[in-house]
Protein backbone atom coordinates (compact mmCIF):
# COMPACT_ATOMS: atom_id res chain seq x y z
CA UNK A 1 0.00 0.00 0.00
CA UNK A 2 2.96 2.32 0.63
CA UNK A 3 5.23 2.17 -2.40
CA UNK A 4 8.99 2.44 -1.81
CA UNK A 5 11.74 3.36 -4.26
CA UNK A 6 15.46 4.03 -4.10
CA UNK A 7 16.88 5.84 -7.09
CA UNK A 8 19.99 7.66 -8.31
CA UNK A 9 17.98 9.93 -10.61
CA UNK A 10 16.27 13.19 -9.52
CA UNK A 11 12.99 12.85 -7.62
CA UNK A 12 9.92 14.17 -9.45
CA UNK A 13 7.48 14.93 -6.63
CA UNK A 14 4.46 15.40 -8.90
CA UNK A 15 4.98 12.03 -10.57
CA UNK A 16 5.54 10.28 -7.23
CA UNK A 17 2.45 11.71 -5.55
CA UNK A 18 -0.04 11.49 -8.46
CA UNK A 19 -0.94 7.79 -7.95
CA UNK A 20 -2.15 8.52 -4.39
CA UNK A 21 -5.25 10.29 -5.70
CA UNK A 22 -5.56 8.99 -9.27
CA UNK A 23 -9.07 7.66 -9.94
CA UNK A 24 -10.02 7.88 -6.26
CA UNK A 25 -12.69 9.92 -4.54
CA UNK A 26 -12.22 8.64 -0.97
CA UNK A 27 -8.96 10.45 -0.19
CA UNK A 28 -9.46 13.51 1.97
CA UNK A 29 -5.86 14.41 2.72
CA UNK A 30 -2.42 14.00 1.20
CA UNK A 31 0.59 15.18 3.20
CA UNK A 32 3.84 15.43 1.26
CA UNK A 33 7.29 16.05 2.71
CA UNK A 34 10.36 16.66 0.55
CA UNK A 35 13.86 16.95 2.01
CA UNK A 36 16.44 18.98 0.08
CA UNK A 37 20.22 19.33 0.10
CA UNK A 38 21.15 22.63 1.80
CA UNK A 39 24.30 24.65 1.12
CA UNK A 40 25.14 24.90 4.84
CA UNK A 41 28.65 26.17 5.58
CA UNK A 42 29.78 26.07 1.98
CA UNK A 43 28.51 22.57 1.21
CA UNK A 44 28.98 21.88 -2.50
CA UNK A 45 27.61 18.33 -2.80
CA UNK A 46 26.13 15.50 -0.77
CA UNK A 47 26.63 11.80 -1.52
CA UNK A 48 24.20 9.23 -0.17
CA UNK A 49 25.63 5.75 0.25
CA UNK A 50 23.33 2.84 1.06
CA UNK A 51 23.22 -0.92 1.60
CA UNK A 52 21.34 -2.03 -1.49
CA UNK A 53 20.48 -5.56 -0.33
CA UNK A 54 18.84 -4.15 2.80
CA UNK A 55 17.49 -0.74 1.84
CA UNK A 56 14.22 -1.54 0.11
CA UNK A 57 13.39 -4.16 2.73
CA UNK A 58 14.06 -1.67 5.53
CA UNK A 59 11.87 0.91 3.81
CA UNK A 60 9.10 -1.66 3.34
CA UNK A 61 9.31 -2.53 7.04
CA UNK A 62 9.01 1.14 8.02
CA UNK A 63 6.13 1.59 5.55
CA UNK A 64 4.33 -1.44 6.99
CA UNK A 65 4.66 0.06 10.49
CA UNK A 66 3.01 3.28 9.30
CA UNK A 67 0.23 1.37 7.57
CA UNK A 68 -0.42 -0.63 10.74
CA UNK A 69 -0.58 2.48 12.94
CA UNK A 70 -2.77 4.84 10.88
CA UNK A 71 -5.72 4.34 8.52
CA UNK A 72 -3.94 5.26 5.30
CA UNK A 73 -5.32 4.88 1.81
CA UNK A 74 -1.86 4.95 0.28
CA UNK A 75 1.64 6.30 0.49
CA UNK A 76 5.01 6.58 -1.16
CA UNK A 77 8.64 6.80 0.00
CA UNK A 78 11.28 7.80 -2.55
CA UNK A 79 14.91 8.06 -1.39
CA UNK A 80 17.67 9.38 -3.60
CA UNK A 81 21.17 7.82 -3.51
CA UNK A 82 24.45 8.88 -5.10
CA UNK A 83 25.84 12.40 -5.49
CA UNK A 84 23.59 15.44 -5.47
CA UNK A 85 24.03 19.21 -5.17
CA UNK A 86 22.28 21.87 -3.04
CA UNK A 87 18.69 22.40 -4.14
CA UNK A 88 18.14 18.79 -5.18
CA UNK A 89 15.64 16.57 -3.34
CA UNK A 90 17.08 13.78 -1.16
CA UNK A 91 13.86 12.20 0.04
CA UNK A 92 10.13 12.37 -0.56
CA UNK A 93 7.45 10.97 1.72
CA UNK A 94 3.75 11.28 0.90
CA UNK A 95 0.78 9.70 2.64
CA UNK A 96 -2.92 9.76 1.82
CA UNK A 97 -5.79 9.27 4.23
CA UNK A 98 -9.42 10.20 4.71
CA UNK A 99 -8.48 12.86 7.25
CA UNK A 100 -5.50 15.13 7.75
CA UNK A 101 -4.49 14.05 11.25
CA UNK A 102 -3.48 10.52 10.23
CA UNK A 103 -1.69 11.83 7.14
CA UNK A 104 0.33 14.44 9.08
CA UNK A 105 1.30 11.97 11.80
CA UNK A 106 2.20 9.17 9.41
CA UNK A 107 4.38 11.48 7.30
CA UNK A 108 6.26 12.65 10.38
CA UNK A 109 6.63 9.07 11.63
CA UNK A 110 8.00 7.92 8.27
CA UNK A 111 10.61 10.69 8.22
CA UNK A 112 11.65 10.11 11.85
CA UNK A 113 12.12 6.41 11.23
CA UNK A 114 13.79 6.90 7.84
CA UNK A 115 16.42 9.03 9.53
CA UNK A 116 17.24 6.45 12.18
CA UNK A 117 16.29 2.99 10.89
CA UNK A 118 17.20 2.81 7.18
CA UNK A 119 20.73 2.02 5.96
CA UNK A 120 21.77 5.33 4.38
CA UNK A 121 24.90 7.39 5.07
CA UNK A 122 25.56 10.99 4.02
CA UNK A 123 28.98 12.34 3.04
CA UNK A 124 29.32 16.12 2.70
CA UNK A 125 31.65 17.74 0.17
CA UNK A 126 33.14 21.16 0.84
CA UNK A 127 36.20 22.98 -0.45
CA UNK A 128 38.22 21.42 2.38
CA UNK A 129 37.29 17.84 1.56
CA UNK A 130 34.69 15.17 2.24
CA UNK A 131 33.33 14.36 5.70
CA UNK A 132 30.79 11.78 6.86
CA UNK A 133 27.77 13.19 8.65
CA UNK A 134 27.48 12.11 12.30
CA UNK A 135 24.17 10.77 13.53
CA UNK A 136 22.23 13.28 15.63
CA UNK A 137 20.88 12.41 19.08
CA UNK A 138 17.90 14.66 18.30
CA UNK A 139 16.94 12.32 15.44
CA UNK A 140 17.00 9.34 17.82
CA UNK A 141 14.85 11.25 20.29
CA UNK A 142 12.37 12.11 17.54
CA UNK A 143 12.19 8.48 16.43
CA UNK A 144 11.88 7.12 19.96
CA UNK A 145 8.65 8.97 20.64
CA UNK A 146 6.91 6.62 18.21
CA UNK A 147 7.92 3.49 20.11
CA UNK A 148 4.88 1.79 21.51
CA UNK A 149 4.14 1.08 25.15
CA UNK A 150 6.26 -2.04 25.14
CA UNK A 151 9.24 -0.04 23.93
CA UNK A 152 9.38 -2.23 20.86
CA UNK A 153 11.28 -0.86 17.91
CA UNK A 154 11.83 -1.88 14.32
CA UNK A 155 15.24 -3.22 15.32
CA UNK A 156 13.54 -6.25 16.82
CA UNK A 157 11.17 -6.77 13.90
CA UNK A 158 11.81 -8.96 10.93
CA UNK A 159 11.23 -7.19 7.60
CA UNK A 160 7.66 -7.48 6.39
CA UNK A 161 8.39 -9.07 3.03
CA UNK B 1 32.69 -18.73 5.39
CA UNK B 2 31.17 -15.43 6.41
CA UNK B 3 30.43 -12.50 4.12
CA UNK B 4 31.35 -9.10 5.53
CA UNK B 5 30.16 -5.79 4.08
CA UNK B 6 31.48 -2.37 5.11
CA UNK B 7 29.85 1.03 4.58
CA UNK B 8 30.74 4.73 4.89
CA UNK B 9 33.83 5.45 7.03
CA UNK B 10 34.05 1.83 8.17
CA UNK B 11 34.61 0.92 4.51
CA UNK B 12 37.13 3.73 4.06
CA UNK B 13 39.17 2.81 7.14
CA UNK B 14 39.26 -0.90 6.32
CA UNK B 15 40.04 -0.12 2.69
CA UNK B 16 37.66 -2.58 1.02
CA UNK B 17 33.87 -2.66 0.69
CA UNK B 18 33.67 -6.25 1.80
CA UNK B 19 35.40 -9.58 2.20
CA UNK B 20 34.52 -13.25 2.47
CA UNK B 21 36.47 -15.03 5.20
CA UNK B 22 36.48 -18.42 6.88
CA UNK B 23 34.71 -18.04 10.22
CA UNK B 24 37.08 -19.19 12.97
CA UNK B 25 35.81 -21.70 15.51
CA UNK B 26 34.50 -20.15 18.69
CA UNK B 27 33.12 -16.99 17.06
CA UNK B 28 29.37 -17.15 17.57
CA UNK B 29 28.32 -13.55 18.26
CA UNK B 30 28.63 -10.15 16.60
CA UNK B 31 30.77 -8.99 19.51
CA UNK B 32 33.33 -11.78 19.15
CA UNK B 33 33.30 -11.32 15.37
CA UNK B 34 34.19 -7.61 15.79
CA UNK B 35 36.99 -8.49 18.26
CA UNK B 36 38.46 -10.97 15.78
CA UNK B 37 38.13 -8.58 12.81
CA UNK B 38 39.80 -5.74 14.72
CA UNK B 39 42.96 -7.85 14.89
CA UNK B 40 43.20 -8.43 11.15
CA UNK B 41 44.91 -5.15 10.16
CA UNK B 42 45.60 -1.61 11.32
CA UNK B 43 42.69 -0.47 9.13
CA UNK B 44 40.29 -2.94 10.72
CA UNK B 45 41.50 -1.87 14.17
CA UNK B 46 40.98 1.83 13.35
CA UNK B 47 37.50 1.20 11.93
CA UNK B 48 36.33 -0.87 14.90
CA UNK B 49 38.11 0.94 17.76
CA UNK B 50 35.03 2.82 19.00
CA UNK B 51 32.28 0.25 19.36
CA UNK B 52 29.78 2.96 20.37
CA UNK B 53 30.10 4.29 16.82
CA UNK B 54 29.49 0.88 15.20
CA UNK B 55 26.18 -0.59 14.06
CA UNK B 56 25.64 -4.03 12.55
CA UNK B 57 23.11 -5.88 10.41
CA UNK B 58 23.03 -9.68 10.21
CA UNK B 59 21.41 -10.99 7.04
CA UNK B 60 20.07 -7.50 6.23
CA UNK B 61 18.41 -6.94 9.63
CA UNK B 62 19.79 -4.58 12.31
CA UNK B 63 21.30 -6.65 15.10
CA UNK B 64 22.80 -6.06 18.53
CA UNK B 65 26.34 -7.03 19.50
CA UNK B 66 24.97 -10.07 21.32
CA UNK B 67 23.28 -11.39 18.18
CA UNK B 68 24.34 -14.79 16.88
CA UNK B 69 26.48 -15.17 13.78
CA UNK B 70 27.16 -18.42 11.96
CA UNK B 71 28.86 -19.56 8.80
CA UNK B 72 26.93 -18.46 5.74
CA UNK B 73 25.72 -15.22 7.31
CA UNK B 74 26.01 -11.79 5.69
CA UNK B 75 27.22 -9.32 8.30
CA UNK B 76 27.26 -5.62 7.45
CA UNK B 77 29.26 -3.21 9.64
CA UNK B 78 28.70 0.54 9.46
CA UNK B 79 28.36 3.82 11.41
CA UNK B 80 24.98 4.98 12.77
CA UNK B 81 22.71 5.70 9.81
CA UNK B 82 22.20 9.29 8.57
CA UNK B 83 19.60 9.08 5.80
CA UNK B 84 16.36 10.94 5.28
Amino acid sequence: MIAVAVQSTPIDAAVAVAPLTAERSDVGAVVTFTGFVRDDNGLTALTLEHYPAMTECALATIAAQAAARWPLSGGVIVHRVGRMVPGEAIVLVAVASSHRSAAFQAAEFLMDWLKTKAPFWKAEERAGGVTWVAAKASDDTAADRWNDRRGESVFELRPAV
Amino acid sequence: MIELLYFAWVRERIGVDGEILPLPQGIATVSSLLDWLAGRSAGHAAALADRNAIRVAVDQVFAGFDAAVAAGAEVAIFPPVTGG
